[in-house]
């Protein structure tokens, strides 16, 4: 056998097939056992839901809930095509920051101090601008590339200095506020290029928005159609003709009254096409490439992922580097969204994106998360503040509701968890 | 002991999912006796310490104290009742001090203030009954491991223990802390304690006990006086039992040497003057089984580690694979060399638990079994199911989580991972431990297979009869070098456990 051998083929599994054939002598063996020894192992009963998934449906109808209540409570204005372009304006910064968040803690880790990159990230953005009469490309470039700078700095603190990233980005938090406020002296800087501004303030026109629309409806056609033929091809049938035109026409429903309902009002706003193109990339990277399968389990077993060639600090590092590119930015979009950038920009705005992908289902302990989930995450809390400031609710109460909101959706979780 | 025994254990029965850790065990205790409870590992021993401290609520026969039938339902019934177990790991709180470890849970006070003086002063007056001089006040962090196992010992004796039971107290001590303690335990013994002491260093048994007892599988074989034992006729108990049918005897071809491994030294991490391996060199073949026997902490598993690169201080030595030198710095340089590890201890380092069986699967080879970057599931499906099949995977499909899945299915996943990658070097450490029986023998002829078909194997294994069923030859590491090597048909489990003791039995 072993001289016949020829070259090991790539392909793994035909290798095994040949080698591994476990004869039914084992079984065999095994009846030769003294009997009372093989004692049964319980199974565990096939679940016709994962968790994930029944966590994923009960965040959208709790989404779908707290909408129904803000348009019963607000005579309807909540839906109207106005404040549903709002609502996506506001949920885009914190969404952009969930998507890169969920990665951080994916990995096991956590960031705190993208509130504060935000603000330094986007002041220099601006500064570029007005100290140094800078272009919208490069200085959209120096606002991206602070971040990533930052970025990689904290992640390589965490992955080889070893650092806890809890230590390393709470130093953060202080350190990034603190060199915004001495960069701009503690003063505003209004925006002066109208293409940065246009970031956080334009709208697609509705013609360009119907385009886009059905660019995206061709993309997930030729998406799941290209899956099912290399299903077909290797003659595994992971989705019934059912289940994907299920696939195609959830999404497609989605994007369509998605978009129907921006153009009714201006057409697609700038931050949230930037949103959905940032969720899309982040979300592919997660559940369709190897270095988010490695993610994934460097946050569930650093051990076992360590034993498998799996580069664990690289890893960390990598998903430091893509929150601080993604804080770049949200940066950027955040100060042209409010149109200067103020040396107190994006505070507590970490907070709120930890906040979207905890109750998005991701686990702090890692190993856990999604990127949709974070995204839908980080809708619930817009949509909460949202409907609360239509209704007049003071700003305390805000806060408190949504602390015990947060708390409330993850004691949930634990108890769901605990029966399963 | 003329007087009543103050421990009787009768007919105790422990039964885990899928194993019978306990068959009818009976074992007692007399007043000022040391009985010593001897076995290989996995014998049943800890598993009957922990019944008896209460750790194990759950279990089928009887415990008398002092003749009166007991039930403990947590370590707290135990240590009530007057037994006091000192586990192998040491339980203590390195931050504290000696004299918070020893009261650590119930420090004297009043309305909840501590009264410090008062904690002082009865844990020195503990420490000297002991005869032992550690100042109460140290921080347990900073004593040597002899002196905090006398912190153990007098914390557990604090309690008013009558029966003190130590699992291998000696296993990390010299022999200057190993004749101090000693020392010690014959205090007490005259101060009327029982004492049960658990270790494989059989001279030490023979030297300290009064009884022994051998525990194998789970059941007791024999219960005498040390006077008539001789180290030879423990080992024979021991090890005696009959190599069932369970290891598949296949003729394989032995072809040329796929692994070598020349002067192998691994330094403790913690301790970088002291190896835990210690010049160790050996080959093993292209078809060929190589088994490592020795006892625990001989070095088995820091050798195998060390050689996938996954020793927190890295090895020296060379490692060559056909013949080549190669440099294996971290366990990606292994598996890029087609080396693969399946670990000791699955849940810890073998498995993404909350993960898919499939995903699982294709940790390790996933860049060729799915896509350089871009992973697609259906052509996973491809490589894996197979495989799946082949191996005979009991889970209820691919996508099943790995945690709900039992200790012999679990292990094929890992198995697996490395087949998948085509590994042409396999280290398997403990390949079965915690497995039943079936899926036992499944595992024996994989590897057995495996062997068959070209790929080199190292093994390290605890139970006796699996190195000796499975291997072509036989390599015994004791205090982390080579005590001894063995041809399959020169290795006989007496010799083998013998010269994995090592003394006076050992065979020329």
């Amino acid at each position: 056998m072993l001289s016949e051998e020829p070259p090991r083929p790539l392909d793994g599994a035909s290798q095994c097939q040949r080698v591994i054939k476990v004869s039914n002598q084992a079984g065999a063996a095994q009846a030769g056992a003294p009997p009372q020894t093989a004692l049964p192992v319980k199974k565990a009963p096939r679940k016709f839901l994962s968790v994930s998934a029944i966590r994923s449906y009960s965040l959208v109808a709790a989404i779908a809930i707290v909408w129904i209540a803000f348009a019963f409570a607000t005579d309807g204005i909540f839906l109207e095509p106005r404040n549903f372009s709002n609502l996506m304006r506001q949920t885009a910064v914190t969404g952009i920051l969930s998507v890169g968040m969920v990665m951080v803690i994916v990995a096991a880790e956590i960031d705190l101090s993208v509130g504060s990159l935000i603000g330094l990230s986007g002041m220099a953005a601006v500064m570029m601008q007005t100290v140094a009469h800078a272009g919208f490309l490069s200085s959209v470039l120096v606002g991206l590339g602070v971040g990533l700078a930052v970025g990689a700095l904290q992640g390589y603190l965490t992955a080889y200095a070893r650092i806890p990233s809890f230590i390393v980005t709470l130093g953060g938090l202080l350190a990034w506020r603190g060199a915004a406020q001495g960069i701009s002296g503690g003063n505003t800087y209004p925006i002066e290029s109208p293409s940065f501004m246009s970031l956080g303030q334009s709208y697609t026109s509705p013609a360009i928005g119907i385009v886009l629309m059905l660019a995206a409806l061709a993309a997930i056609i030729w998406y799941v159609l290209r899956r099912r033929m290399v299903q077909r091809r290797l003659e595994i049938e992971l989705w019934s003709p059912a289940g994907a035109i299920i696939r195609v026409a959830v999404p497609a429903v989605v994007v369509i009254g998605f978009v129907l309902m921006l153009n009714a009002y201006a057409g697609i706003p700038v931050p949230v096409l930037i949103l959905a193109a940032i969720a899309l990339a982040g979300a592919f990277l997660m559940s369709h490439t190897t270095f988010g399968r490695r993610l994934y389990a460097v946050g569930g077993n650093p051990e076992a992922a360590k034993y498998s060639g799996v580069n664990v600090r690289r890893q960390v590092l990598w998903a430091f580097c893509i929150l601080g590119l993604l804080s770049g930015i949200a940066g950027c979009v955040y100060t042209a969204r409010v149109g200067s950038a103020g040396p107190e920009a994006g505070t507590l705005l970490e907070l709120d994106a930890i906040a979207a992908c905890v109750i998005g289902g991701a686990s702090l302990l890692g190993g856990r998360g999604t990127v949709w989930g974070s995204c839908l995450g980080a809708l619930f809390m817009a949509s909460l503040d949202n409907g609360m400031s239509l209704k007049d609710v003071p700003d305390f109460v805000q806060s408190i509701v949504k602390g015990g909101i947060l708390v409330l959706a993850v004691g949930l979780d634990a108890l769901a968890r605990q029966r399963e | 002991m003329q007087s009543e025994p103050i421990l009787e254990m009768r007919d105790i029965t422990k039964i885990f999912p899928g194993v019978r850790a306990l068959d009818g065990v009976t074992f007692d205790l007399f007043p000022g006796e040391i009985h010593a409870l001897v076995g290989e590992n996995g014998a049943g021993k800890s598993t009957l310490m922990k019944i008896l401290g209460g750790v194990y609520p759950e279990r089928g026969g009887e415990i008398r104290i002092d003749g009166k039938s007991r039930q403990f339902n947590g370590v707290r019934d135990a240590e009530r009742a007057g037994v006091a177990v000192v586990f192998q790991e040491l339980s203590l709180v390195r931050e504290l001090t000696v004299g918070e470890n020893i009261f650590l849970g119930r420090e004297p006070s009043r309305l909840g203030i501590v009264d410090w003086d008062r904690l002082y002063a009865q844990a020195a007056s503990f420490l000297r009954e002991l005869g032992v001089d550690i100042n109460p006040r140290a921080r347990v962090g900073s004593l040597g491991t002899g002196r905090q196992q006398m912190v153990e010992i007098a914390k557990a004796l604090s309690h008013d223990a009558r029966i003190l039971v130590l699992d291998e107290p000696t296993a990390a001590l010299t022999d200057a802390e190993s004749k101090h303690l000693f020392a010690v335990l014959s205090g007490l013994r005259r101060r009327g304690i029982g004492i049960i002491y658990i270790s494989h260093r059989l001279q030490e048994v023979l030297e300290i006990s009064d009884r022994i007892t051998v525990l194998r599988d789970g059941k007791t074989v024999d219960t005498a006086p040390v006077a008539r034992l001789t180290e030879q006729q423990l080992i024979v108990r021991m090890v005696g039992r009959e190599v069932s049918q369970l290891f598949p005897r296949t003729n394989r071809t032995v072809g040329d040497v796929a692994f070598e491994a020349r002067h192998i030294s691994v330094p403790d991490p913690a301790r970088r003057e002291r190896l835990l391996v210690d010049d160790v060199s050996f080959a093993i073949r292209k078809g060929e089984v190589l088994g490592i026997a020795g006892l625990m902490g001989a070095g088995r598993t820091e050798l195998l580690t060390a050689l996938f690169g996954a020793s927190p201080a890295g090895f020296t030595g060379e490692v060559l694979l056909d013949g080549q030198l190669v440099k294996i710095r971290n366990p990606a340089d292994a598996i890029a060399h087609g080396i693969g590890l399946v670990t000791e201890d699955r849940k810890r380092s073998g498995l993404v638990l909350d993960e898919t069986v499939l995903t699982n699967m294709t940790l390790v080879a996933l860049q060729r079994v799915s896509g350089a970057f871009v992973t697609d599931q259906a052509r996973e499906i491809h490589a894996g199911k197979p495989l799946f099949e082949s191996l005979r995977i009991k889970a209820p499909s691919l996508f099943s989580i790995a945690r709900t899945l039992s200790g012999g299915t679990q292990q094929k996943v890992v198995l697996a991972k490395w087949l998948l990658n085509d590994a042409k070097v396999l280290f398997f450490d403990e390949p079965t431990r915690g497995i039943d029986v079936g899926a036992k023998a499944e595992i024996y002829q994989l590897i057995d297979r495996l062997a068959q078909s070209g790929v080199a194997i190292l093994m390290v294994s605890s139970e006796l009869p699996e190195v000796l069923g499975l291997s072509d030859r036989i390599l015994v590491l004791r205090q982390g070098r080579i005590a001894g090597e063995f041809s399959r048909d020169r290795a006989t489990p007496e010799a083998v456990m013998a010269c994995a003791i090592g003394g006076t039995a050992t065979a020329a």
